[in-house]
């Protein structure tokens, strides 16, 4: 704009009489020092803001309501101390709850990881209509994970669900995917891996494409085939993105919630709480029995634990990233 | 998600390692290169793949077509006619159109404010200069460690305190900007938006806003795009707070659905004619600007 005009104005119009154009050229330039320096830090405070409120406020309010007696609707009781920490970790409930994490978890993210491995390094070659397979696989995301955990509900029904109705044609004995605790882990994890499958893939198909391709051909020339070239080349050169993927899927895991709160009507996890996670178990107690004392105390454990793994996979990657340079 | 862009750096610098050890032979097709298309076994097993994709929600569909008797008489193998009985089935039993026009709401709110706000916080990030912006930068990032999911009990304590549980507002409002979003659009912009442009409208008179507003924004549309739609189908699709702080009367898609499964837990049908229809309208957006989607993901995941 201004640019344009001092080209056709070459001659400059009048001007205001000197005093008062330096004073308002000194309040312009000060107003426009104050834009330089302070702009930026109120372009970034709605983030810093929100997440006071909304994300470190609670984090530490949730101590705050942990070690006192609270009520959903009396609201804050008396100071107990750690007593609802004991009280949590002395519960079987607590430690089924645990126990259900970690093994649905595993049961999602092991299986997954070598999925998407494997659908990756398909979708890396030189394909025909590029854009439609990776949408193919993307589909799954677009359903919520309630949506999937009632389709898999029926999928994995004990008496008319499609697995056990193929099962038994195959000649083997319905599974009661309802009632047995590995069984109904398995079926919970089989949802979050259809969901979450498709969504790595394209993750690790991104970090593949990034191996330059010469890489491959003088692999080709030694002799290496296509498998060869995948478990040798390919995983090995992926090892940072895979170990990204499970962290990330850890934490997302260990919150696992929605998929088993739908696996059955009542959502508490089964007749026996044979699937109960620990971000259920935290509803439970908070919204169900009205204990949001306890059920911030199992907060604050399910965030330790997330930490401790978080801390555990760090030295595991460093470990690995290591070996893999003194290779 | 939060983790993408930071992947690829990592596979980057071992490519290049490796690409250093082992490069400057001479050209010969690998997977992927320019040379021979695959074959049939390739465009098989991922035509499985797609199968499988889909398959969940076509027996939803096979399901949801028919009626309450249908699984005890066998598979069913072609759609009944039964889905719009059961379509009004679920508008019946749960408030169906309320339930769609909240996830609209919030999904469409929540995507803009996210994207304005991160684009907002991103361009500073990426093109401003400010005492400690490193280390807050450093910090955003660090947020993103902290899984929100866990301060649910206060944070549901602040809501009732403010008297906005059961309202719209509990949900829309934690969610207004995200870290991962100014993450991703420090990262984008900051190699999207020559510096030079930025000067130039500031000697031209405008104001760090206008800068915003008029290099800025246009600058970042492509990741703004992705983002957005990556917003609106995280909000569509999340359960677990909507679930604890929204009033049955007044929920959002999954909200509903979950209630549908507890008033109709026999009849299947129902069920799944309710999931087919919660799903569709995501389904649209994505058949639509999913393309944009996926080149984000990839985008994201090899950029540094």
């Amino acid at each position: 704009m201004a640019i344009t005009d001092r080209g056709l104005k070459p001659a400059p119009p009048r001007r205001p009489p000197e005093s008062r154009r330096v004073r308002r050229i000194a309040f312009s330039h000060r107003l426009s020092h104050w834009d330089v320096k302070f702009s930026p830090y109120l372009y970034i405070s709605p983030f810093f803001l929100l997440f006071a409120i909304t994300g470190l406020f609670p984090l530490g309010y949730t101590a705050w309501v942990s070690i006192h007696n609270w009520n959903l609707i009396g609201g804050q009781g008396e100071f107990t101390g750690l007593e609802n920490y004991s009280f949590v970790l002395s519960q079987p409930f607590f430690w089924n709850a645990v126990g259900n994490t970690f093994s649905i978890f595993l049961l999602s993210s092991v299986p997954q990881v070598v999925a998407a491995l494997v659908i990756a390094a398909f979708l890396d070659a030189n394909l025909r209509a590029k854009t439609f397979w990776r949408m193919g696989v993307l589909i799954p995301f677009v359903v919520a994970p309630v949506a999937v955990g009632l389709i898999f509900n029926n999928l994995f029904a004990d008496q008319f669900g499609l697995v056990n109705e193929i099962l038994r044609f195959l000649g083997f004995e319905g599974i009661r995917w309802h009632s047995d605790a590995t069984a109904s882990h398995v079926a919970i994890a089989t949802m979050v891996n259809f969901r979450w499958t498709g969504y790595n893939t394209l993750i690790f198909l991104a970090a593949m494409q990034a191996i330059p391709r010469d890489v491959y051909e003088s692999a080709a020339i030694d002799g290496a085939g296509r498998l060869r070239q995948f478990f040798s080349l390919t995983v090995p050169m992926l090892r940072p993105t895979v170990i990204f993927v499970v962290i990330t899927s850890t934490i997302g895991g260990l919150q696992i919630f929605d998929e088993p709160r739908v696996f059955d009507q009542y959502g508490l996890g089964g007749s026996d709480r044979q699937w109960q996670t620990l971000t259920m178990y935290i509803w439970e107690l908070g919204w169900g029995q009205r204990n949001f004392g306890r059920a911030s105390a199992v907060a604050w454990l399910l965030f330790l634990i997330i930490v401790l793994i978080a801390v555990l996979n760090f030295f595991i990657t460093r470990r690995i990233a290591n070996q893999g340079g003194a290779k | 998600m939060s983790s993408i862009p930071l992947i690829a750096q990592t596979a980057g610098k071992g490519a290049a390692k490796a690409a250093a050890r082992k490069g400057g032979r001479r050209r010969r097709p690998g997977p992927g290169g320019t040379g021979r298309r695959p074959g049939f076994i390739t465009y098989g097993f991922l035509g499985a793949v797609l199968l499988g994709s889909l398959f969940p929600l076509y027996w939803s569909f096979l399901v949801g077509s028919h009626d309450s008797t249908v699984l005890s008489r066998g598979i069913p193998l072609i759609p009944g006619g039964n889905f719009l009985a059961n379509a009004a089935e679920v508008m019946d039993s749960i408030p169906f159109w309320q339930a769609l026009g909240n996830s609209l709401v919030v999904s469409t709110v929540t995507a803009f404010s996210v994207v304005f706000f991160s684009t907002l916080a991103g361009f500073a990030f990426a093109k401003l200069k400010f005492r400690g912006s490193k280390w807050l930068l450093v910090f955003v990032i660090a947020t993103m460690a902290v899984p929100t999911q866990l301060g649910v009990v206060p944070l549901f304590i602040v809501m009732s305190r403010f008297g906005w549980t059961g309202s719209l507002w509990a949900v829309i409002i934690p969610a207004l900007v995200t870290a991962f979003g100014v993450f991703w659009m420090t990262q984008y912009i900051r190699e999207a938006l020559p510096d030079e442009l930025i000067e130039a409208v500031r000697v031209d008179g405008a104001s760090m806003i206008r800068a915003f507003w008029h290099v800025g924004l246009p600058a970042a549309r492509p990741a703004a795009a992705m983002l957005a739609l990556f917003t609106f189908m995280a909000t569509w699709t999340n359960f677990f707070w909507p679930f604890i702080v929204l009033d049955p009367s007044n929920p959002t898609l999954p909200v509903a659905l979950q209630l549908l499964q507890a008033a109709h837990f026999v009849d299947y049908s129902v069920v799944l004619a309710g999931a087919v229809l919660s799903t569709i309208p995501l389904l649209l957006v994505f058949v639509i600007a999913g393309r944009q989607l996926v080149s984000g993901i990839m985008q994201g995941a090899v950029k540094g």
